[in-house]
């Protein structure tokens, strides 16, 4: 029973549960799954279909905060990566054509790669905190989405676009094989191969990783220039969910969302250690708990009073100097000496 | 005499904003004018409190990502008190202070007194300012109240015909104080030493826990007092009010010459930091042509000039003390 507490998902899983319990007391429909023309409807396929956004910038946060990172662009290329593909299809005469959205599509990926490793570059090239790096470009990257659009809300109306984060395969939404992709290169990248272990190393420690012959440099970038990808990917999930791009407030808050994700999932922000399924769990709870909002009828603002609420939960539950304090008012005997053997023991 | 490489930042800074203002001015007509050099204070009478309070925690070496839902938060305070419960200003005002400071205090004891990193600290005080906001009301409270109305309409008159609004003289007494706290006070010491090395501080035996907190009150406080100012400017209360406020306060500080990692900068290049950003957008609003989403691109291209010049200037820094 304690080796099950002690699994890093053991906690996210709980709260999951608990989230998804609470709303079949509230409402029984809730896990009803209708079969509307071969494409299966219900609240539990929107929680995964509108939260796939969110689980694919989360997905490559977790790797930057892996390496001790942050990376406060993803709104911002979420954006511009909307932006992007928007404005070549709405450009072109045919906007069906399946070369017009496969050029575009790439466009956007191309670009956000580009992004990230510009990110990635300041990070690991000029050595400036990550903080401070993805700061540049989530201030500068908002007006180069709006300077994209016009400051306009660009809308196209292409059906093939438009399938990318609306249509279905096999009767799921499209945009859940996107993300579950994308999961499972990240999940076989890092735990099949040597790669998760150079980035936990370089999270820890990049000099001593550097000393040992692991190329910090190139991890870094190379996580950055990942995290960039996914939420370029998001940026056209997101744009063509609504076949419109919003360079003000697509993607707004997504950094905060994704780090929120991340850090529920278990992954601490100190670096060294990541849970890519906690993170994908992290995210879907964060969905459940605004889907939840919304069904009980509390004006959805109040998200912001309860997500607040988890953070510090969450971020209180991390902390080694809360959980002792908590500790030791449990504790209710004190045995001085014992508690100094135990000190030199460890 | 060579000049001290720590001024370099501020100097930049101060040439810049010099050369800024001059270009302008050569540019286009009417553009050198006390009024417009004025109206940079008037209208950024709110970035530079909060920026003041922003360069404390920074130069303390933390963040502080909730001041901008502060500010808001602090207008539907405001507004909601005057305008649907009928409070006088003059108990309305030093309630909203104070409960920003509280805010401020109680972000600052979970950072220290749990060791959690600042920048989750705050970005849940962020979030829950930002949900309290919605709370009180999801619509736009228009203040109508003569005392405020009195306060966002007066101007006092400057020799050249120019004026200064009440907000911007708030705004200079505040730059004034901090400058003051900053380098004459013991306080202002602590808050360096802090920012230079945590571990060092506290083997020096200064009051790092009281330090670091009172940095996150202070900056509660300079965010609620924008707030006012800001309620001044606005004459309303709003939930949507300063969204992304804190990115503009913390570029305006990095512009400023203050160095991320904390211990290096001065409040007045916070205070020509702010006035780069106004000069951007008055320029961008004389041009008429360029649009406002070229003053985020700008700043974000400053900011990465500054970063990179930190980084050369501290890296060589290093570089001598090896």
């Amino acid at each position: 029973m304690s080796s099950i507490m002690k699994h890093h998902l053991f906690w996210p899983l709980c709260v999951l549960a608990a989230l998804l319990l609470f709303n079949l007391c509230y409402s029984p429909d809730f896990f009803s799954i209708t079969v509307h023309d071969g494409h299966l409807y219900g609240s539990l396929i929107d929680i995964l279909n509108f939260g796939a956004p969110l689980i694919l910038v989360a997905i490559g946060m977790t790797l930057v905060v892996a390496t001790k990172g942050i990376d406060l662009s993803v709104g911002s290329i979420v954006a511009i990566s909307g932006a992007i593909a928007c404005l070549s299809i709405s450009r072109a005469a045919d906007q069906n054509s399946l070369g017009l959205i496969l050029t575009s599509v790439l466009l956007a990926a191309g670009l956000s790669l580009m992004l990230g490793a510009w990110n990635g570059l300041l990070v690991s090239g000029a050595g400036i905190q990550p903080i401070i790096a993805t700061l540049i470009l989530m201030v500068a990257g908002r007006g180069i989405a709006q300077l994209i659009t016009g400051g306009q809300i660009i809308t196209v109306t292409s059906t093939k676009y438009a399938f990318i984060g609306s249509g279905s395969l096999a009767a799921l939404p499209f945009s859940i094989f996107v993300v579950a992709l994308v999961l499972v290169i990240a999940l076989l990248l890092t735990r099949r191969t040597a790669l998760g272990l150079f980035i936990e190393s370089v999270g820890c420690n990049p000099a001593a990783s550097r000393m040992s012959g692991i190329r910090a440099h190139l991890v870094i970038l190379s996580v950055y220039v990942f995290c960039g990808l996914c939420a370029g990917i998001a940026g056209l999930l997101l744009s063509s969910n609504v076949s419109s791009a919003d360079g003000n407030n697509a993607g707004l808050w997504y950094e905060l969302d994704a780090i929120l994700a991340v850090v529920i999932g278990g992954t601490s922000l100190n670096g060294g250690r990541f849970y890519l399924t906690g993170t994908v769990i992290g995210a879907l709870i964060i969905q459940t708990l605004t889907t939840t909002i919304y069904m009980i009828g509390v004006p959805p603002e109040i998200t912001l009073v309860v997500k607040a609420c988890v953070v510090l939960a969450v971020c209180l539950i991390q902390s080694d100097t809360f959980r002792a304090a908590v500790a030791a008012r449990w504790k209710s005997r004190h045995y001085p000496a014992e508690k100094e053997m135990s000190r030199h023991a460890s | 005499m060579p000049l001290n490489r720590k001024y370099i930042p501020i100097v930049v800074t101060i040439l810049l904003f010099i050369v800024m203002f001059t270009a302008g001015s050569f540019r286009y007509t009417g553009f050198f004018s006390l009024q417009v050099l004025m109206n940079l204070l008037v209208d950024n009478a709110f970035l530079l409190i909060t920026a003041v309070g922003m360069s404390f925690v920074i130069l303390s070496g933390g963040i502080d990502l909730s001041v901008g839902s502060v500010i808001a938060l602090s207008t539907m305070v405001s507004a909601s008190l005057v305008q649907q419960q009928g409070w006088p200003p003059a108990v309305v005002i030093p309630i909203v202070l104070l409960m920003g400071a509280v805010f401020g205090t109680a972000m600052g004891a979970i950072i220290h007194y749990f060791s959690i990193q600042p920048f989750i600290v705050t970005l849940a005080g962020m979030f829950l300012a930002r949900g309290l906001c919605y709370v009180i009301s999801i619509d736009t409270i228009t203040i109508d109240n003569t005392f405020y109305t009195a306060m966002a309409q007066t101007r006092i008159p400057l020799p050249g015909g120019s004026f200064l609004s009440i907000s911007a003289v708030i705004a200079i007494l505040v730059v004034a104080a901090a400058i003051f706290t900053a380098h004459y006070t013991r306080f202002g010491r602590n808050v360096y030493a802090l920012g230079g090395s945590e571990q060092s501080a506290l083997l020096m035996g200064l009051p790092v826990a009281r330090t670091k907190v009172l940095v996150y009150t202070l900056s509660g406080l300079c965010s609620a007092l924008a707030g006012v100012v800001f309620t001044f400017y606005m004459l309303s209360g709003y939930g949507l009010h300063a969204v992304g406020f804190e990115l503009d306060t913390i570029a305006a500080v990095v512009i400023g010459g203050t160095l991320l990692t904390g211990g290096v900068g001065y409040v007045l290049g916070t205070f020509f930091g702010v006035l780069i950003q106004g000069v951007i957008q008055t320029i961008i609003s004389f041009e008429g042509t360029l649009s406002s989403w070229w003053t985020k691109i700008v700043i974000g291209l400053l900011l990465f000039i500054f970063i990179l010049l930190q980084r050369v200037l501290s890296s060589r820094r290093l570089t001598l003390k090896e």
